[in-house]
């Protein structure tokens, strides 16, 4: 699947690894900003007040 | 083919559960912790000079109860106290804000039961924080040995609790946040410090809650109490 996606970006090998580079960056901050920040609320770590 | 698709999509899953974790217990603490000093800062922006005393007294001047100037409830996310615990490290000087929802506990470290007292107060001054992730606040709350001091600074002065026992209760006993922590309906006495956090590490079944008596205040213009002169020079300058 990665390889097929890395073989259809455009350009030559070069802009190819830019492209790569970009779009994993992209997908981190996706996590980092909205997916981690929802999922923490399952986790029982961050349950520190008494009667909640 | 499609065999190789999912084998991909199932690795990207692990990888991306092993950044969950990364995230949650290692970023969420640098993001905190970046937060809370600045926090720090803005309250002793606010303080002005008044904090900044060279020569520490010695000696403590021993306050009647009466003297003891209690602030008035702040709004909720209000920082209105640092904290310094020195059983934690001579870098730990925390914010103190009002309110314990996630908003304030996430961000800013240690959140105050809004519905307990005020520092000094003849009663209950109750703050929750987390053990683990968002700062790890009360991470150390273990390490805590009876005599061991906890300084709240306000606008007013600073207010020395000493620690003295340490209780691990389930998640629902809402009495320890009671004027008289776990006998609720008595008049209270006693200035107490109580601090609640989670209970494993890396758990939450369990809730454990130090207590910390009031011995002492200082004003500003005293200084800081000897045991945390340097910390408090230190934190002033970098805020100024």
């Amino acid at each position: 699947m990665y390889a097929f996606i890395f073989r259809h970006l455009p350009g030559p090998l070069w802009l190819r690894i830019i492209w790569a580079i970009l779009l994993i960056t992209a997908a981190l901050a996706v996590l980092v900003s909205w997916v981690f920040p929802w999922l923490s609320q399952f986790s029982p770590l961050t349950d520190s007040t008494i009667g909640t | 083919m499609a065999a190789q698709v999912i084998g991909e999509l199932l690795i990207t899953a692990g990888v991306i559960l092993l950044l969950f974790v990364a995230w949650q217990l290692w970023w969420t603490n640098v993001q905190s912790n970046a937060k809370q000093d600045q926090a720090v800062e803005e309250f002793f922006a606010d303080l002005g000079e008044a904090p900044v005393a060279d020569d520490p007294v010695d000696e403590p001047p021993t306050s009647s109860p009466d003297q003891v100037p209690v602030l008035e409830a702040k709004a909720a996310g209000e920082t209105f106290a640092v904290i310094y615990i020195p059983r934690f490290g001579d870098s730990y000087t925390r914010p103190v804000t009002s309110g314990v929802t996630t908003a304030v506990l996430d961000n800013l470290g240690l959140g105050h039961y809004p519905e307990t007292g005020m520092p000094g107060a003849v009663g209950n001054f109750a703050l929750a924080g987390h053990r683990q992730t968002n700062g790890a606040v009360l991470d150390n709350i273990h390490t805590l040995v009876p005599g061991d001091r906890i300084y709240v600074q306000t606008q007013d002065g600073y207010y020395s609790y000493v620690y003295r026992n340490t209780q691990i209760v389930l998640p629902d006993r809402t009495d320890v946040l009671a004027p008289v922590p776990t006998q609720p309906g008595v008049e209270p006495e006693e200035r107490i410090l109580t601090l609640t956090s989670c209970n494993p590490r890396f758990g939450a079944q369990e809730r454990i809650i130090a207590y910390a008596v009031m011995e002492s205040f200082q004003s500003l213009e005293d200084g800081p109490p000897e045991e945390i002169a340097a910390q408090v020079a230190e934190v002033a300058e970098g805020a100024a």
